[in-house]
Formats: structure tokens, C-alpha cells, sequence
């Protein structure tokens, strides 16, 4: 093992020792970026305005609602869970938005109930996967079923949003030369820089990490394991419920059917971006750089123009294969 | 009435009997069943029928989780079994003839076990986690039923095939035979061969069944193959009862279903013990669930929150802090033996009902 260590070690940075398990620790998120990398050159040479800083930006705006999936799917992944309720809250977050703005209430009162929504829709996960000791995976199945159906019991056909100020709040665009922000990409940055913070710089996120590496031995170092678990499900839930707030800003509308299979973008993002599903191991950037490589498959089919959609999916199966096989690769070698 | 209470199947079928007099009640002929034609008829009837993909599906399910496992792709592989066969009997100048149907229901068999096969390696050869070895091909499946059926929604007649969906064996729903007819041979050989033990000692601790002979990279291997295979003929069956491939809609969140009816039943996702009759409870109490949203009168669209709430209600009535508190007041009139932590540790366990 050692001995196959400084043949490695330039891959990082040249010149720079770095420990050998950092290095470890970064490549399935050094991986993400190498793909990433390659999509956008490939990309750029075989099709003419491709990478144009409207290209790129785009990439952002139109995956502003998944970043922050993404990022709150991360967390809980993070401690060992799985969160399959996130494009149900999404929908049932853009859904609250737009029935509550169309009976007059003021957005500043309409967007924290949205978030509030899913807030506590992943509270109920927490406390069911902790104190109920139901699987994650069932517990947020429930959730989703729930969710869905309160969509459809709230809003049975696609609202459109005609606010004033909130169509204004989402056709807020910030313009840097080419480039351009649009008031959801600067939310899912927020968003981003607070969970990054959150796991990397918070006691916290040091107990979140520690949950995935063991919840037995976390729960015997005394870290307040129940606080932090149920904690993972509602920044999941109120990231979801902020991603349909995104959404609804992005669609002008709500829809209860908006977000089917959206939680299996968001969890091959997280994978993609090199987190394990064992939990422990992951980073909340690799996840958006994750997310770009999804956005970025599909700008490169829509360029392509002659492939047809079904070809994302596949592409990203494969993706998804790749990544795992690496992962899995480097998670024998470790051991 | 303590050991009923603690019974495996006690809730799930407490549910169904609820369902069904709920049902009964909003309408009295619910249970009639009568004779049409040397045909049975009736609502329990059309319920054994809508089971039968679910079922099959429950079936394979129930033996990966067992393994400690999970099989999220088979909704993908149910869209990729319907795009097969009706693409073939599309394509061929005699859709009617029995050789070609038969022909497509043994492509559309062949290809999903194939897919089986496919997550079986993924995850008893690479080492690779179920549910993330199963979601490459749950992402994947349906694009490929796409390229399939080139996009489109192939429709096609053939009365032989059509028999699979809609058609009558016996007097009882074809669909219906075929599954539960698949799921007592599986049971059988499950349950009166050591194989059922075999896989409950993989999913108990794969590197010790290991260490003491059992072929677990074999056995997981299998339950994947089986998975696949059980889910391309469900496919068939929501094919043939549509006559449509929708490579978009086809089997959409069955996976999910089928993971609910195993839970229902009393099959924990942590694998192990693992209860076949469970799974048929939870089969039929989710068709039941669907069929009573109608009956009652409410918007099928709302059929997900009731979903969500049986679903968490049995969910938590299995989980282990509730049959605790259960237990405790069931044993208060004995205070002086200590509770065993035991059962309450697993709740799928099969002891009680050997006991």
C-alpha cells in the first residue's frame, strides 16, 4: 500500500506532498471534475458556441432547484439515509407557492410557509427514522407518497403565477458581462456555501460525518446522534422545500406532477459527485459538480440535436456505472 | 389474544380486513362474486387480477431483500419486458399466430433475465451495493425500453397475447393464475428445500454463510436473476392488459409499491427472515388500497396520501420501540418477568410463528 503511494501522489497537485489518505479522499470528487472537464472540451470543440459564458451560465440557471437537492440530499447520505421524497416536496413546495400567491397572500408570508412545508415534512422523516427506527428508505417513501398526494388534494392542475413582486423576485437577473445570475442560482450559491460551512467548519457536520463513519461508535463518543440525524432529514426537507420554491420561480407555476423521478437525479448527482451511500464519505461540492455533469449531458444532447432524449438516461446510467466501479475500485484498494 | 397481537401477519391482515369492510360498507355488493359465462366476476375478483403484477414483482423483491438487497430496478425492466414483446408482435406479419407470441413472450423473458443477470454481477461479483448497482439500471432500463419502442407508444392486436392481460384460465383472470400460480412454485421450493434458509443465512451475515459453505455469491446472484425474470413477466402481463408499450409509464414507482407490499409483510429491508405469506398480504392490501379509493368515491389522484398513511401506520406499528410499548402493556399483568428484548429486535421473526 505504501509502496504505491508516491506513484499517486502527483496526480493532486505536482510538487505538493500531500498524505496520501487526503488523497484518497478527494480523487472520486477529482474524478467528477476530470469528467466535467472533459464533457465541456469535448464539447467545445465539437460544436460552436458551446462554451460561451451563456452556455455555462444557463448550466446554472436551469439547474439552480437541483443544486440545492443535491445539497441537502448530500446530508443525509451522508449519515447512511436515503431521501426519496425530495421531487414529491419540490412539487408540493411549488404547489403551496403558487395556491397561496393565487388567494392573495403576500410572497415575504407565501415563501416560508413553502419552505416550512418541507421543513417539516423532514422533521416527520427524522423522528420516524430515528425514534421509530423505521428504514430510511421506507420512511421517505412514505413521505413521498404523502407529499404527492397533498399535492394533488391541494391543487389538481398546474397553477400559473401572476404576482407581482414574486415573478418580479424571480425575473431578477444579475449581469456580468456575458455572464448572468439569475436570484435562483444566487440562492442555491447561499445554499451551497452554508452546508459547506455547515460540514466542514460546525460540530455538527464533523457528528454528521461521524454518523456515516459509525453510528455505534458516534453514539458511544457521546455525539448527540438523535439530534443530528433527525437534523440531516430537515435540512433535506427544507432543501427540498426551497428547490420547489426555485422551481415555481423558475416555471412561474405550480404543479403537482412537476419532480417525478427528481430524487433519482438528485441521488445519481450525489454519487456522481463521489459521496458513498454507505454514508461517511462525501463532499457537498462533488454533489454540484455532480449536478453539472447531469445539466451538462443534456446541454450536450440538445446541441447535439440528432440524439434523441431517451439518451440522457442512458448516458447517465452509464455515468452512474463508471463512478461506481471507480469508487468501488478505490474502496478495495484502501482496505 | 397477547400472542395474535404479536402474530407477523396480525396487522397486515388487520388492515386488509379493514379495507375490506370499509368497502363492504360503502357499497354492499362489494364482495358479491358472480358467474358470467363459466367466468368469475366480480370486485375481489378484478382485485386477484390488478395483484398479479405486483405480485410477481413482490415475489422477486421479497428474495433480494432477503439477501439483504434491494431491486429498485424493476420497474424498468417491467417497461423493457412490454417494449420487447409488443415491439416484436409488432413487427411481425402475423401477430396472431401462437409461434410468434410465444416467440415474444421467450425474447421479452430472455432479455429481462438477462438484465437480472446484469444486477446479480453488479452486486455478488463486484461487490458493489444493491441499491446503487440496482438505480444504474432504474435510471438506464427505461431509456433503453425507449430505444426500444423508438419513442413511441406501440400499440398492436393480438388475441393470443391479449389472453395474458385480460383473458380467463379456469374461470379465474389468466394474469391472476400465472402469478400466484409463479409464487406457489417459489414458495414451495423456498420454503420446503433448505433454500429458504440458505438465503436467510446470506442475509444475515453473507462473510459467515460463507465461511460455513453456503454459496451466497451463487445465491445472491440467483434472487437477482429471479428478480429480473419475475418483473419482465409482470411486464408482460401489464402489457398484454394494456396492448400498449409506454416505455414512460409502464411499471412507474412499482418498484416502489413492491418494496411497500414486502414491508407491509413484515419483511424488514435490513434482510434475514423474510416471509413469503407477508408479501402476498401486502400485495393484495395495496390493490385493495387502490380498489377501495374508487369504491369510496374519492379522486384517484389522491390515492398517494392514503398510501402514505396506511403505510405509515403499519410501518410504525412494526417498528421495534412500538411493539416494545406494545408488548409492555400486553405483559403488565406478569410484571415480574422481565420483558425479552428478543422479538422486539426483529420483528419479522419467523420463530413466532413456528412456536
Amino acid at each position: 500500500m505504501t509502496t504505491s503511494a508516491p506513484a499517486r501522489a502527483p496526480r493532486t497537485l505536482a510538487g505538493v506532498r500531500i498524505p496520501t489518505r487526503l488523497d484518497r479522499r478527494y480523487l472520486p470528487v477529482v474524478g467528477t471534475f476530470v469528467v466535467l472537464a472533459l464533457m465541456l472540451v469535448v464539447g467545445g470543440t465539437r460544436y460552436e458556441n458551446f462554451l460561451t459564458p451563456a452556455v455555462v451560465s444557463n448550466l446554472f440557471i436551469n439547474n439552480a432547484h437541483l443544486i440545492v437537492l443535491a445539497v441537502g440530499m448530500t446530508f443525509v447520505i451522508l449519515t447512511g439515509g436515503i431521501d426519496l421524497s425530495v421531487g414529491a416536496v419540490l412539487a408540493l413546495s411549488t404547489v403551496v407557492t403558487a395556491a397561496l400567491l393565487q388567494a392573495g397572500l403576500p410572497p415575504a408570508v407565501v415563501i416560508p410557509l413553502a419552505v416550512g412545508a418541507g421543513t417539516v415534512i423532514g422533521l416527520a422523516h427524522g423522528v420516524m427514522v430515528h425514534y421509530f427506527q423505521v428504514q430510511p428508505f421506507v420512511a421517505t417513501l412514505a413521505g413521498m407518497f404523502f407529499a404527492r398526494g397533498l399535492c394533488f388534494l391541494i391543487a389538481p392542475e398546474s397553477i400559473a403565477i401572476s404576482n407581482g413582486s414574486f415573478v418580479e423576485l424571480a425575473s431578477w437577473v444579475q449581469i456580468f458581462g456575458e455572464w448572468k445570475m439569475s436570484s435562483s442560482v444566487l440562492v442555491a450559491l447561499i445554499v451551497l456555501g452554508l452546508a459547506f460551512l455547515a460540514l466542514h467548519f460546525t460540530r455538527f457536520g464533523r457528528t454528521v460525518y461521524a454518523i456515516g463513519g459509525g453510528e455505534q461508535s458516534a453514539l458511544l463518543m457521546g455525539l448527540p446522534v438523535a439530534r443530528t440525524k433527525v437534523l440531516a432529514y430537515v435540512v433535506s426537507g427544507t432543501c427540498a422545500g426551497l428547490g420547489g420554491l426555485l422551481f415555481a420561480m423558475y416555471s412561474r407555476s405550480g404543479y403537482s406532477l412537476t419532480g417525478v423521478a427528481m430524487e433519482l437525479d438528485a441521488i445519481a448527482a450525489v454519487v456522481i459527485g463521489g459521496t458513498l451511500l454507505t454514508g461517511g464519505t462525501g463532499f457537498v461540492l462533488g454533489s454540484v459538480l455532480g449536478v453539472l455533469v447531469l445539466g451538462l449531458i443534456q446541454t450536450i444532447i440538445t446541441f447535439e440535436g440528432t440524439l434523441s432524449s431517451w439518451w440522457t438516461r442512458i448516458v447517465i446510467g452509464v455515468l452512474l456505472l463508471i463512478f461506481v466501479l471507480l469508487q468501488r475500485v478505490l474502496s478495495l484498494r484502501r482496505t | 389474544m397477547s400472542s395474535l397481537l404479536r402474530h407477523h401477519l396480525f396487522w397486515p391482515v388487520a388492515a386488509l380486513i379493514a379495507l375490506l369492510v370499509a368497502n363492504t360498507v360503502a357499497r354492499p355488493s362489494f364482495l358479491a362474486i358472480t358467474v358470467r359465462d363459466g367466468h368469475l366476476f366480480g370486485a375481489p375478483v378484478d382485485i386477484l387480477r390488478t395483484t398479479a403484477p405486483l405480485l410477481l414483482v413482490a415475489l422477486g423483491m421479497t428474495l433480494v431483500i432477503a439477501t439483504r438487497g434491494i431491486d429498485l430496478s424493476v420497474g424498468a425492466v417491467v417497461a423493457v419486458s412490454g417494449a420487447v414483446a409488443l415491439s416484436h408482435l409488432a413487427s411481425s406479419p402475423d401477430p396472431d399466430s401462437p409461434v410468434t407470441v410465444l416467440t415474444a413472450v421467450g425474447l421479452a423473458l430472455a432479455l429481462c433475465l438477462v438484465l437480472g443477470v446484469w444486477n446479480g454481477f453488479l452486486v455478488s461479483v463486484l461487490g458493489i451495493q444493491p441499491i446503487i448497482a440496482t438505480l444504474i439500471l432504474m435510471t438506464a432500463g427505461r431509456g433503453v425500453a425507449m430505444l426500444i419502442t423508438g419513442g413511441m407508444i406501440t400499440t398492436v392486436n393480438s388475441v393470443p397475447f391479449k389472453v395474458l392481460g385480460s383473458g380467463f384460465w379456469l374461470g379465474l383472470p389468466a394474469a391472476a393464475v400465472i402469478a400466484f400460480g409463479v409464487f406457489a412454485v417459489v414458495a414451495f421450493v423456498v420454503r420446503r428445500t433448505a433454500l429458504g434458509m440458505l438465503l436467510e443465512a446470506t442475509g444475515i451475515n453473507p462473510a459467515a454463510s460463507r465461511l460455513s459453505g453456503v454459496r451466497s455469491r451463487t445465491l445472491t446472484w440467483t434472487v437477482y436473476a429471479a428478480s429480473g425474470l419475475f418483473a419482465g413477466l409482470a411486464g408482460l402481463l401489464i402489457s398484454a392488459d394494456t396492448m400498449a408499450a409506454d416505455a414512460n409509464n409502464a411499471g412507474l414507482f412499482i418498484e416502489l409499491d413492491a418494496i411497500l407490499a414486502v414491508v407491509i409483510g413484515g419483511t424488514a429491508l435490513s434482510g434475514g427472515k423474510f416471509n413469503l405469506s407477508g408479501t402476498l398480504v401486502g400485495a393484495l392490501v395495496i390493490a385493495t388500497l387502490e380498489r377501495t379509493v374508487t369504491v369510496l368515491g374519492i379522486s384517484p389522484l389522491v390515492t398517494p396520501l392514503f398510501m402514505a398513511l396506511v403505510v405509515i401506520a403499519v410501518t410504525l406499528l412494526q417498528s421495534p420501540r412500538m411493539r416494545e410499548r406494545l408488548m409492555a402493556a400486553t405483559r403488565r399483568p406478569v410484571a415480574a418477568t422481565p420483558p425479552e428484548p428478543q422479538p422486539a429486535a426483529r420483528p419479522d421473526s419467523t420463530e413466532v410463528k413456528a412456536r
